[in-house]
């Protein structure tokens, strides 16, 4: 099949890029974008360690054909935030200590954000289902939970 | 205890920022100019001898780099304990999966295409596939009887306990492979020069053990083979043996290209090849007294070590001396053995060969306490190894422990008691869930095994950057477990620094010392103390200069630091193992002080046993344990956590399915671990007792969760169901083909 060009708009910049049109989501990002914190775990669904949004769901992205992310809108870990302007699930995490070997992280941490802008304030229960698609084999996910709850009561503070 | 500043506290990963900014590197993320990709073609059977090559048609062979085992300029060796290991198989497979051939080629995509299209013709041979068979040499797969290594560990006479015993009860348990399923798959980058010599980067625990298997692959000079780790996205052991293998391909490819190599397997290669927890089979038989006192104990452990022996021996002897659990036996002999089949080896996974022994005697104690019609709790109370008394290797425990006090803890957090006596009661008229809560109560211990430490001979160094900082030179590796972050509280408080004035030096043989492997819940204590004592040195060479006074701030430290090096070019200190007094040990006879220390657990499991789906749900989790100083609450906890975590799996999820040695089941699609909804509530406490010889009284953490949650779960399983249940994994089918399906006499009277 021939090179196909696509138009993409990850983390707010407009990137143009030339490949197959079965080429994975997760390759483009990784390999024509460089931008690397997007992980691959397993390469079929089931981990999310490629977790990134598009228009605004969550998705594996590498299940998603780049012909089918064209014109979209993607978030990557690189557009949560970076050092000193950190998104608040990633201070939680660094606090908490969500993040062990880092791997899932960055899926963890999209599919978290993604939670919480879903849903303000959801129970244990509620960040239970939320994250059962990112596989952590580190932390026994207790940590992780934390993360999510201290990033929910920050928020709300942020806004009371 | 409690004056320090920076020891003790949760401080903040070192390297954290920057994974979660997603700016941390791993393998797969770096990239190199004009690399190429490698890929592997690997073994489809068992057994045989390999006949021929052929490549098939369809494929530009003259764009690839082949590389077979003739290409091989060194010994064909993965350098581990023994010889066996070849890198790439020549004339013979001995199991499913093992490298015959090695590709490379510019274009990654190619590479899988390419793969499928070489065919290797061999003739098959009668291959082994159980301990059994491979016990009564049906046939001999390997060496001379296909026992790898035995250990025959004795005190007292235990011939003699079995005639003065109230009761002699017998037990087997079996335990399962497990995939250890790192989120980061296995991968190196390998450049090559005649002039530079050989560089690999790599995922990996242990720079030097790579290293070592390198020199001896290449025939290379050492100083002329340097390894380096870079981000490595989750280990467990995984990451101690087969980095030497695919960092040795990467590196005949890279050899023989002249270009960068890189080869990163795909989830589905790495679960079907990498190495694996060692099943086992361990069989308990033993002397009581009608109130509960062991007289004696004789166990027989059998590992299946798969094809080549890898680190078998030392699994094996990890696994031998924690058969007897934390018991004081008068008499106790066990005898172990590690056999060879035709799966792929078996390696290193945390717990190292103790959570096989212990899931035994953890399960063999409720078996006694149920026999004797002693509560569980009460058994163990009356067996608990105490100061002063010896372990079954003849060490004298001198550490101020109490067990009782342990378990007493545990189980009053998890309501225990009141549980184990409303669940009964409540049970009885349940149809659909029935609940159980269990226990375990077991030792970890820290280090290598014996005289271990003392061969590995670690040097660990510090020194000053041209900016004033501190530096830790090690080559202990970061892989998730928080190795950066404690190093440097440790070096910050003992030079009176600031924790963002110390840094880790980078895990490269050419630049930092020898310091050993990143295994065996070593860094912390063996390590740690290292580390301090390098510190102690590097202060006081400051303060000989007189550049630094006394309670210094960290600028006075920085500064003091930049001056002496302006002035002498460098400042370094180096400190050296040494073992703390009074360790000895018998590597012939087995006997003497095994590990220098212990850390001691009580886990507490409750669970729900769905009568109608036969799923087991663990309900609350409670993990109380004794590992000396905890030099950072929130790293340790996290360990603990995640131990537990991977425990439940072993227990209760993860089954690796073999079809004629090959994983039929290597996807996370159908080889399960917890999510984040398996997991229950996982309820961490530390009993701090600061051990004297470790860095400001730390003992190991990282493998003693794996140890506790099977046999606690299996016994909680028990009380639940009042079916006893001696193997894991236990599925839900493992669960019904014992409850569900009725006994044929059974159906007889029905009829």
């Amino acid at each position: 099949m021939s090179l196909q060009s696509y138009s993409l708009r990850v983390n707010g910049n407009i990137y143009k890029v030339a490949t197959h049109p079965m080429m994975r989501l997760l390759d483009v990002l990784r390999f024509d974008l460089e931008l690397t914190g997007t992980k691959e775990g397993c390469g079929e669904g089931e981990c999310g360690a490629c977790s990134v949004l598009m228009n605004g769901e969550l998705v594996n992205s590498c299940l998603v054909p780049v012909a089918q992310a064209d014109g979209a809108e993607i978030e990557t870990v690189e557009g949560l935030g970076q050092d000193e302007k950190l998104h608040v699930v990633q201070r939680a995490f660094l606090e908490c200590g969500g993040a062990q070997c880092g791997m899932c992280t960055p899926g963890m941490l999209v599919a978290a954000a993604h939670l919480l802008k879903k849903n303000a304030c959801p129970d244990l229960a509620a960040i239970r289902e939320g994250l059962n698609g990112n596989l952590c084999r580190c932390t026994g996910y207790m940590r992780i939970f934390e993360a999510v709850e201290r990033a929910m009561s920050s928020t709300a503070e942020g806004r009371g | 205890m409690g004056q320090e500043k920076i020891v003790g506290k949760p401080m903040l990963r070192k390297e954290g920022v920057a994974k979660v900014c997603g700016r941390a590197r791993y393998i797969d993320d770096m990239t190199m100019p004009g690399m190429l990709h490698g890929a592997t073609v690997r073994s489809s059977i068992a057994r045989g001898k390999i006949l021929g090559v052929e490549f098939g048609a369809g494929i530009p062979w003259d764009e690839f780099v082949i590389v077979t085992a003739t290409d091989i300029p060194g010994a064909n060796e993965i350098a581990m304990i023994n010889h066996d290991w070849p890198c790439l198989a020549g004339e013979v497979v001995n199991h499913a999966e093992e490298a015959i051939l090695l590709l490379a080629h510019p274009d990654r995509h190619l590479l899988p295409k390419a793969v499928a299209a070489v065919h290797v013709s061999c003739e098959e041979w009668p291959a082994v596939f159980s301990i059994e068979e491979s016990e009564r040499r049906d046939p001999v797969v390997w060496g001379e009887d296909n026992v790898f290594k035995s250990f025959l560990m004795e005190k007292g006479d235990v011939d003699a306990v079995w005639t003065l015993a109230d009761r002699v009860v017998e037990g087997e348990y079996t335990t399962g492979a497990q995939e250890h399923l790192y989120i980061e798959n296995n991968g190196a980058i390998a450049v090559y020069s005649a002039e530079d010599g050989l560089t690999v980067w790599g995922s990996l625990q242990c720079p030097f053990y790579v290293h070592k298997s390198l020199v001896k692959m290449t025939g290379l000079a050492e100083e002329k083979v340097r390894i380096v780790q870079v981000e490595t996205g989750g280990a467990f052991g995984g990451k101690e043996d087969y980095p030497s293998m695919i960092g040795a391909h990467a590196a005949l490819l890279a050899m023989k290209s002249g270009k960068p190599v890189k080869i990163v397997y795909d989830r589905a290669e790495d679960m079907a090849a990498t190495t694996k927890r060692h099943p086992s089979r361990v069989r308990h038989r033993t002397a009581v007294t009608r109130d509960g006192k062991l007289l004696g104990a004789e166990i027989e452990i059998a590992l299946d070590g798969g094809a080549y022996s890898t680190l078998s021996s030392t699994v094996l002897s990890r696994a031998t001396i924690h058969a007897g659990g934390p018991y004081y036996w008068p008499n106790i002999r066990v005898r172990s053995k590690a056999f060879a089949t035709n799966y792929p080896p078996y390696g290193a996974f945390r717990g190292f060969g103790a959570p096989q022994s212990l899931f035994a005697i953890e399960r063999h104690m409720d078996h006694i306490a149920e026999e004797l019609g002693i509560a569980p709790d009460e058994l163990r109370r009356r067996n608990f190894l105490k100061p002063g008394l010896e372990t079954a290797t003849g060490q004298e425990i001198r550490e101020e422990i109490d067990l009782d006090h342990l378990m007493g803890r545990a189980l009053a957090e998890a309501d225990y008691h009141h549980k184990r006596e409303r669940f009964a009661r409540e049970n009885a008229g349940a149809e659909s869930k029935k609940k159980g809560i269990g226990f375990a109560a077991f030792l970890h211990g820290s280090g290598f095994t014996g005289s271990g430490e003392k061969y590995l001979n670690s040097l660990a160094a510090m020194d000053v950057t041209s900016e004033g900082k501190a530096r830790v030179l090690v080559s202990s590796t970061e892989f998730g477990q928080g190795t950066n972050t404690i190093l440097c509280q440790i070096a910050a408080e003992t030079l009176g620094i600031d924790f963002d004035a110390v840094e880790m030096g980078p895990p490269d043989t050419s630049v930092v010392p020898n310091t050993g492997p990143t295994v065996a819940s070593r860094t912390s204590m063996v390590v740690g103390k290292l580390v301090h004592s390098a510190a102690v040195g590097l202060k006081k060479t400051l303060l000989a200069s007189s550049l630094l006074g006394e309670g210094c701030s960290t600028e006075e430290f920085v500064m003091a630091a930049r001056t002496y090096v302006a002035q002498h070019g460098a400042l370094r200190s180096e400190s050296r193992y040494e073992a703390p007094p009074g360790v000895h040990w018998d590597d012939q006879l087995y006997r003497g002080e095994a590990y220098a220390a212990y850390a001691w657990a009580v886990y507490v499991a409750e669970v729900t046993v769905d009568q109608t789906t036969w799923g087991v749900t663990v309900d609350d989790f409670v993990a109380v344990q004794e590992v000396g100083r905890v030099l950072n609450p929130m790293l340790a906890t996290g360990q603990i956590e995640g131990g537990v975590a991977q425990g439940i799996g072993w227990a209760l999820y993860e089954k690796v399915m073999w079809n004629r040695g090959r994983m039929g089941n290597n996807q996370m699609t159908n080889y399960i671990i917890p999510t984040s909804q398996d997991i229950p509530p996982i309820r961490v406490f530390f009993e701090e007792r600061p051990f004297g010889h470790g860095a400001y009284g730390a003992k190991g953490i990282g493998e003693l969760p794996m140890d506790g949650p099977a046999p606690a779960i299996l016994n909680a399983i028990a009380h639940a169901t009042g079916r006893q249940f001696d193997s894991v994994p236990l599925l839900p089918e493992d669960i019904f083909r014992q409850m569900a399906v009725r006994e044929p006499e059974r159906e007889v009277v029905t009829l």
